[in-house]
C-alpha cells in the first residue's frame, strides 16, 4: 500500500495551486511604485576596441534618467569567480577582471556595454539606439584550439594566453595511465564534442534592484537559485555592501537548470542604480538577450581512450578535454569540467588507472558554467560513449562489457579521489532489462524492418557525484565558499511549524517534500507545516539548490534541526508528565511516558512552551525553535542504466525516439511523484542535448542560434513517454535520511544511450558502419554519416 | 480596423483608448499602439498569470483566449483586441477557487514543476478539448507544439490532459 503522507508518499504539490491560477509570485510580477526600467546596450560585435562612448544625445531623449557606462563601475569589483583552481604545474588559473559593463574593450556578443534607466523600457529602448560607440573591430577567436595557438589574438590582453588552466588528475598517476596503455592488448580511441547549450528556463532571468536611502538598505529580487550566494558575491565582492545592508529575494523562479545559480552584471547594476538614481530600478531579459547573456553550458572537445586486457577488463582510462570558458570566468566554471567532472571519469567501473587533463580556454563567446549535471554529464557521456565503441570494436556484448567490470563492492575508492559509499550497478541493470523489454526488441526490430525502417537499441549506466559538498574538501580543491546548507525550524504556539531552509525550489516543489519529512518525524499532518525560502532577511545562511544537494544537504540540516526540536519537546513532556525525559517517545503527535498510558499531545507541550507558566524554567528556555547547519561528509553517488530505442529512416536520416527508459537509484525517496518528474524534465534535457540542441557561433563569433527559431528545444512531439523506474535502492551511508538527490540523473545519463541507440541503428543496416556522429543527431548529420 | 492598426504599428507615439471583456470584467485603457495584448493584460491590467518567455512568439507562456480562439497574446497588440472577449489563466478557476477540471488533472498528474509555462499549457489544453473532447496522445501532443516545457518533458503534462479529457492512463500514472 502506497503511503498517503509523510516519506515515500506522492503527496500532492501545494505549490500548484498558486501556479495553476495565474497567482505565481515571479520577479516579472514585482513592480515596485516608482520603478525605472533599464536597457542594455550589449556588444553585436565579438571582439573589439572600445575607444569611447557618447551617451549625450541618449541622455536628452524623453524619459531618460542616466546612462551608464563601463567607468561608472571602475571602483566597484568584477564579477568574481567562485573556484580557483591549481594546473599540474601548481600554478594558479589566469582570472581576468570580469567588469559589469564593458571598460575599454568588448569581449562576447551580447556584453552589455551601456545601461539606459528611463520611465518607461520603450523609452531606455529608443534612447539606446542614440549611444555612440567609438570602436575598432578585433578578430575573434572562436575555436579552442585555435584560441591556445601561439599565434592566437588574446581575448585579455593581460594574460599570458587564452589559457585559463592545464589541469591534470591525478597528475601522480600519468606515467602509470601511459604504461597500462602502452602494454594493453585492446585501446579504443574516440574524439568527440560535447555540443554547447543554453540551459533555457522558461522564466527569462529578472533583476529589481531597490533602495531605502532612510535606512541605507538595498534589496535586490532576482531570479536566483541562491539568494545567500548572490548576497555574498555581489554584496562582498563586487558592490561593496555588507550582508545587514542588502536583502537578496528570489521569489518564484520558473526554473534554474543551473543557468540561476550564477551572479550576473545585471544583478549588480540594478542593485548600484537603484541607489545611484534613488528609485527602484526593473531589467527583465528578453529571450534574445538570455541566449547571449546568461551562461552557456558544456562545450567540450574531447578525446578519450579505453584501454582492456586480453579479458576485456578496463585497465585505464586517458582523456584530454578542451573545456570552453568563454570570454569571462563565471561563478563556478572553473569548477565544472574538473572536480565536477575529473572526479567522475571511473564511472561505474573498476577501472585501476585513469588520467584527466583538461584545458580551460578563453573564446570570444558568452561564459560557460554548470548547466543540469554540470561536468557529470560530460564525464558519463566520453565514458558510456568509448564503451561502446569498444564492444563494437571487439564484437562483444555493450551490456556483458559493462557488467564484467562493474564496481561490486562498497565503499570504493576510486582513482580520482573519490570514495562511493553505496551502489548496485547490476540491479538497475537488471531492472533495466526488465522494464525496457530487452527481450521484445528483436521483434520490434523486425516490425520496423518491415516497414522499411532501422532500429537500435542504446544503453548506459551512469554514476553522479551529488548532494554537494563537504566544505574542508571543496576547501582543498579551490572553492571559495562552503557548501553546507541551514534550516531553522520554528514551531508555533499551536503546534503549527514553519521551517526556513536555505535551499531554494524553482520546480523541485521543496514546499510539498519538505514538509513530508517533518510531518514523519513528529507525526503531525502535512499540512501543519509551511517552507520558507528564497528571502536572505528569512532565511538562515544556507547556499541554495544545485547538483542535486537540496534534500541531501538542506534536507538533513533540517532533520538535525527537527531533532533539536524534539529533545527540547521532549523536555517540557518530561515536565508536564512529571516523568524522566528518557522515557519520553513521540509518535503519531503524542509524548507518552515509556511502559505507562500518560501522554500529552503536541500541541499541549508547544503551547506550553510558549505559555511557560507550568515550565522547568530553571533548566531550559521558553520557546521552541532551533536552526542547524549541515556539512555533507561525503558526495552522494546516485547511479543508474538507461535505454533508449529508436527508429531510423534510412532515407532522410530522420531519428525518432521511440522508447526510453531509466532505472535509477536515488537511494531513499520522500516523494515518488516528484522524484519521477524530475527524471522526466532531465531525460527531455538529455534527448534534446543529444537530437536538438547545439549552440552555434560562425567564426567572426555571431550568434546564430539566438532564438527559439534557430535553437531548436525538445517539443511535445519530440519526446515519447518514459518509464522509469526507482526501486533499486541502496540508501546513502553518511546523511540522516538516506537520500542521494535525483535532480540531474535525468539529463546526465540519457544523452550516451540516444547516440548509441542511433549508431546501433546504423549497424543493423546493409549500408557503411559508423563509429561516431557528434550531437546533434540532426537528420542531416545522420544522413551524412551513413552515406 | 486591422488595416488601421497595422498603419499604427511603428507610431509609437499614437495612444489608443481599448476596451475589452477580460475574464468576464469590462476593462479599458490607454495604450500606446505598439502595446502587446500580454503587456496590457500584465502591466495595465496587473493579470500575471500571462507569461512572457520568448519575443519570437514561440514559447506559448503567453497563451490566451480572444474571442473564444486560443492566441499567443506576444503576438497581437492590445489595440486589436479592442472589443474583444478575452480570457486568461486567473478567469480560469470557480470564483470560489475550485480547480477546472484541467487545472485539477495537472495537480492530480503532476503536470508542472516551475509552473511558468503552465498558465499557457491550461490555456491550450482548454482549447484542445473544447475542439477536440476525445484527443488521441498524438493530437495532444501535436496541439501543445507552440508551447514549450523545459521542466516536465511533457510526459505528465500529456497525461494530465488525456485525464481531463476523461481517458485515464492507468499504465501511466504519475506514480
Ligand atoms: S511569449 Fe508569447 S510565445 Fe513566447
Ligand atoms: S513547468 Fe517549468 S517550464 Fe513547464
Amino acid at each position: 500500500m502506497p503511503k498517503d503522507s509523510g516519506i515515500g508518499a506522492s503527496s500532492k504539490r501545494r505549490e500548484d495551486v498558486r501556479f495553476l491560477t495565474g497567482s505565481g509570485n515571479y520577479t516579472d510580477d514585482i513592480n515596485i511604485f516608482g520603478q525605472l526600467h533599464v536597457h542594455f546596450l550589449r556588444a553585436d560585435m565579438a571582439h573589439a576596441k572600445l575607444n569611447g562612448v557618447d551617451t549625450a544625445a541618449a541622455e536628452a531623449m524623453p524619459g531618460v534618467h542616466r546612462v551608464f557606462t563601463g567607468a561608472d563601475f571602475e571602483a566597484v569589483g568584477g564579477i568574481p569567480c567562485g573556484w580557483l583552481i591549481t594546473d599540474r604545474f601548481g600554478q594558479p588559473m589566469q582570472e581576468p577582471r570580469h567588469p559589469v559593463l564593458a571598460h575599454g574593450k568588448i569581449r562576447h556578443v551580447g556584453e552589455p556595454i551601456c545601461a539606459v534607466v528611463a520611465d518607461t523600457l520603450a523609452q531606455a529602448r529608443d534612447a539606446a539606439e542614440a549611444i555612440v560607440l567609438d570602436y575598432e573591430t578585433l578578430p575573434a577567436v572562436i575555436d579552442m584550439k585555435a584560441a591556445v595557438s601561439d599565434s592566437s589574438v588574446k581575448v585579455h590582453e593581460e594574460l599570458t594566453s587564452n589559457l585559463c588552466y592545464d589541469w591534470g588528475f591525478v597528475e601522480d598517476n600519468r606515467d602509470a595511465v601511459d604504461a597500462a596503455i602502452k602494454g594493453a592488448a585492446h585501446v579504443t580511441t574516440l574524439e568527440l564534442v560535447n555540443n554547447r547549450l543554453v540551459a533555457n528556463p522558461m522564466e527569462p532571468r529578472v533583476a529589481v534592484g531597490e533602495y531605502n536611502r532612510s535606512d541605507d538598505m538595498h534589496t535586490l529580487h532576482t531570479t536566483s537559485q541562491n539568494p545567500h550566494v548572490i548576497r555574498l558575491l555581489m554584496g562582498a565582492f563586487v558592490l561593496g555592501i555588507p550582508e545587514h545592508k542588502l536583502r537578496v529575494v528570489a521569489p518564484d523562479v520558473g526554473g534554474g537548470f543551473g543557468t540561476k545559480i550564477f551572479h550576473y552584471a545585471e544583478e549588480a547594476f540594478c542593485t548600484f542604480a537603484a541607489k545611484a538614481l534613488n528609485r527602484p530600478v526593473k531589467w527583465t531579459s528578453t529571450r534574445s538577450e538570455a541566449f547571449m547573456s546568461d551562461a552557456h553550458g558544456r562545450d567540450h572537445v574531447t578525446k578519450i581512450e579505453l584501454a582492456l586486457d586480453a579479458d576485456n577488463n578496463f585497465v585505464a582510462v586517458r582523456t584530454e578535454t578542451y573545456a570552453n570558458m568563454g570570454a569571462y570566468l563565471s561563478t563556478f566554471a572553473s569548477s565544472v569540467p574538473t572536480w565536477l567532472h575529473g572526479t567522475l571519469m571511473a564511472g561505474n567501473y573498476k577501472t585501476p588507472h585513469v588520467y584527466v587533463n583538461v584545458k580551460a580556454v578563453f573564446t570570444n563567446t558568452v561564459p560557460v558554467d554548470a548547466y543540469r549535471g554540470a561536468g557529470r554529464p560530460e564525464a558519463t557521456y566520453q565514458l558510456e560513449r568509448v564503451i561502446d565503441m569498444a564492444a563494437r570494436e571487439l564484437g562483444v556484448d555493450p551490456i556483458a562489457l559493462r557488467r564484467q567490470n562493474f564496481i561490486t563492492e562498497f565503499p570504493y575508492a576510486t582513482p580520482v579521489a573519490v570514495e562511493y559509499d553505496t551502489g548496485d550497478y547490476h540491479a538497475t541493470m537488471d531492472k533495466l532489462e526488465e522494464i525496457a523489454d530487452f527481450a521484445g526488441f528483436k521483434a520490434r526490430r523486425a516490425e520496423s524492418e518491415r516497414n522499411g525502417k532501422l532500429r537500435g537499441l542504446g544503453i548506459n549506466c551512469y554514476i553522479e557525484a551529488c548532494g554537494i559538498a563537504p566544505s574542508n574538501l571543496v576547501g582543498q580543491l579551490g572553492a571559495r565558499a562552503g557548501l553546507y546548507d541551514a534550516a531553522t525550524v520554528r514551531v508555533n504556539a499551536t503546534g503549527s511549524i514553519s521551517v526556513m531552509v536555505g535551499a531554494h525550489s524553482h520546480g523541485q516543489g521543496h514546499e510539498t517534500s519538505f514538509p513530508q519529512v517533518i510531518s514523519e518525524m513528529i507525526g503531525i499532518p502535512e499540512d501543519q507545516i509551511t517552507i520558507v525560502h528564497g528571502d536572505t532577511s528569512k532565511i538562515p545562511f544556507g547556499m541554495g539548490t544545485y547538483g542535486s544537494r537540496s534534500l541531501a544537504v538542506c534536507g538533513s540540516a533540517m532533520v538535525r534541526a527537527a531533532e533539536k526540536v524534539i529533545n527540547k519537546a521532549k523536555k517540557i513532556a518530561a515536565h508536564l508528565l512529571e516523568a524522566s525525559d528518557g522515557d519520553i517517545e513521540l509518535k503519531d503527535g503524542r509524548f507518552s511516558v515509556a511502559g505507562t498510558d500518560k501522554s500529552v499531545a503536541w500541541g499541549d507541550v508547544t503551547l506550553a512552551a510558549y505559555v511557560p507558566h507550568n515550565y522547568p524554567l530553571t533548566d531550559i528556555e521558553p520557546g521552541l525553535e532551533e536552526t542547524a547547519f549541515y556539512d555533507p561528509a561525503n558526495f552522494t553517488y546516485p547511479s543508474g542504466a538507461y535505454a533508449c530505442e529508436v527508429e531510423l529512416d534510412p532515407e532522410t536520416g530522420h531519428v525518432k525516439i521511440d522508447r526510453f527508459s531509466a532505472a535509477d537509484d536515488f537511494g531513499n525517496i520522500i516523494n515518488p511523484m516528484i522524484v519521477t518528474g524530475q527524471v522526466h524534465g532531465g531525460i527531455a534535457q538529455g534527448i534534446g542535448q543529444a537530437m536538438l540542441e547545439g549552440c552555434v557561433y560562425d567564426a567572426d563569433g555571431q550568434l546564430l542560434s539566438a532564438s527559439y527559431m534557430d535553437y531548436a528545444m525538445p517539443r511535445a512531439l519530440d519526446v515519447p513517454f518514459y518509464t522509469v523506474d526507482h526501486s533499486c535502492q541502496t540508501p546513502c551511508t553518511h546523511n540522516p535520511l538516506g537520500v542521494k538527490g535525483c535532480g540531474e540523473a535525468g539529463a546526465i545519463g540519457s544523452p550516451p544511450s540516444v547516440v548509441n541507440a542511433v549508431i546501433d541503428a546504423i549497424a543493423s543496416g546493409s549500408g557503411k558502419a559508423v563509429a561516431h556522429i557528434d550531437m546533434p543527431l540532426t537528420p542531416s548529420r545522420v544522413w551524412a554519416a551513413m552515406q | 480596423m486591422l488595416r488601421l492598426m497595422a498603419s499604427m504599428r511603428f507610431r509609437e507615439d499614437f495612444h489608443v483608448r481599448v476596451s475589452m471583456t477580460v475574464n468576464g470584467r469590462n476593462v479599458s485603457g490607454e495604450v500606446e499602439g505598439r502595446t502587446l495584448l500580454v503587456e496590457f493584460l500584465r502591466e495595465g491590467l496587473h493579470l500575471t498569470g500571462t507569461h512572457v518567455g520568448c519575443d519570437t512568439s514561440q514559447c506559448g507562456a503567453c497563451t490566451v483566449h480572444v474571442d473564444g480562439m486560443q492566441v499567443k497574446a506576444c503576438s497581437m497588440f492590445a489595440a486589436e483586441a479592442d472589443g474583444a472577449q478575452v480570457a486568461t489563466i486567473e478567469g480560469v478557476a470557480a470564483n470560489d477557487g475550485t480547480l477546472s477540471a484541467i487545472q485539477q488533472a495537472f495537480q492530480d498528474h503532476h503536470g508542472l514543476q516551475c509552473g511558468f509555462c503552465t498558465p499557457g499549457m491550461v490555456m491550450a489544453a482548454a482549447s484542445l478539448l473544447k475542439a477536440n473532447p476525445k484527443p488521441t496522445e498524438h493530437e495532444v501532443r501535436e496541439h501543445l507544439e507552440g508551447n514549450i516545457c523545459r521542466c516536465t518533458g511533457y510526459h505528465n503534462i500529456v497525461k494530465a490532459i488525456m485525464a481531463a479529457s476523461g481517458q485515464e492512463m492507468p499504465a501511466l500514472a504519475a506514480e
